[in-house]
């Protein structure tokens, strides 16, 4: 019963797939104003010539800010995992 | 704790590991690398470190208790700049322009200025610290609990 209820939902969620990767657009379409508009701006606005760190740190800063606090959080549970204890 | 060979070869490969990652933090804004992969191959040096003289002995003059201090201090300062731009909105780029890190690069391809970028530079130092801190707290107190698992057995 497990393995018919597996292999139904295993099945549906591949025809998902293939369906999807058969109606996904084609690459570049529909054309976007926002890449452009960094790749000309970054240098100017925010002085770096690594367009890529302009948008981690200064257009994308809120997810830098995400990714901080998750590195944080791990750190503090491994930390909080493996404290020793104070036996003697 | 490895042979003396392995210990000296280590000592003086992990000052290079480290000059290494400083170089991608320091020029995070201007060649490919920043913060995040500067302070993981600080921590990879810290990693050479643990395995060649072993936890004990790093521990001694290495704490997690302090490494973890960097780490908050690092997130501290990050989230400190982005409130800097508070006046114009959050995580405004508020040192364009200005003496300090001001320098504006001509559009289009240039030869690169370490003096330019605002505040990222400046955010790309807090994220090294906080990688480096946090990746390295995280190894050394991970090798300590394997050393006392195989003191106990």
């Amino acid at each position: 019963m497990r393995k018919i209820a597996m292999a139904v939902s295993l099945s549906v969620f591949i025809a998902f797939l293939v369906a999807t990767a058969f109606l996904i657009r084609p690459f570049g379409y529909p054309p976007s104003q926002m890449d452009d508009y960094i790749i000309e701006n970054a240098q100017s606005e925010t002085g770096t010539n690594n367009v890529v760190t302009a948008v981690v740190f200064d257009y994308r800063g809120f997810d830098t800010l995400g990714e901080a606090t998750i590195l944080f959080t791990a750190v503090a549970g491994v930390i909080m995992l493996f404290r020793r204890k104070r036996r003697e | 704790m490895m042979s003396k060979i392995v210990r000296t070869m280590s000592s003086i490969l992990s000052f290079f590991i480290f000059v290494y990652g400083l170089y991608l933090i320091m020029h995070g804004h201007s060649t490919p690398g920043g913060g995040f992969q500067g302070g993981a191959v600080v921590a990879s040096g810290i990693a050479l470190l643990i395995v060649a003289l072993g936890s004990h002995n790093l521990h001694k003059s290495l704490k997690e208790r302090h490494l973890s201090i960097l780490e908050s201090g690092g997130a501290l300062i990050f989230i400190g700049l982005a409130f800097g731009g508070l006046a114009t909105l959050f995580f405004y780029n508020f040192l364009v322009g200005s003496p300090i890190f001001g320098h504006i690069p001509p559009p289009g391809p240039n030869p690169g200025d370490i003096w330019t970028g605002g505040v990222i530079p400046f955010m790309n130092l807090a994220v090294g610290l906080k990688v480096f801190a946090g990746l390295s707290a995280v190894l050394l107190v991970m090798a300590l609990a394997i050393s006392v698992m195989e003191v106990e057995e």
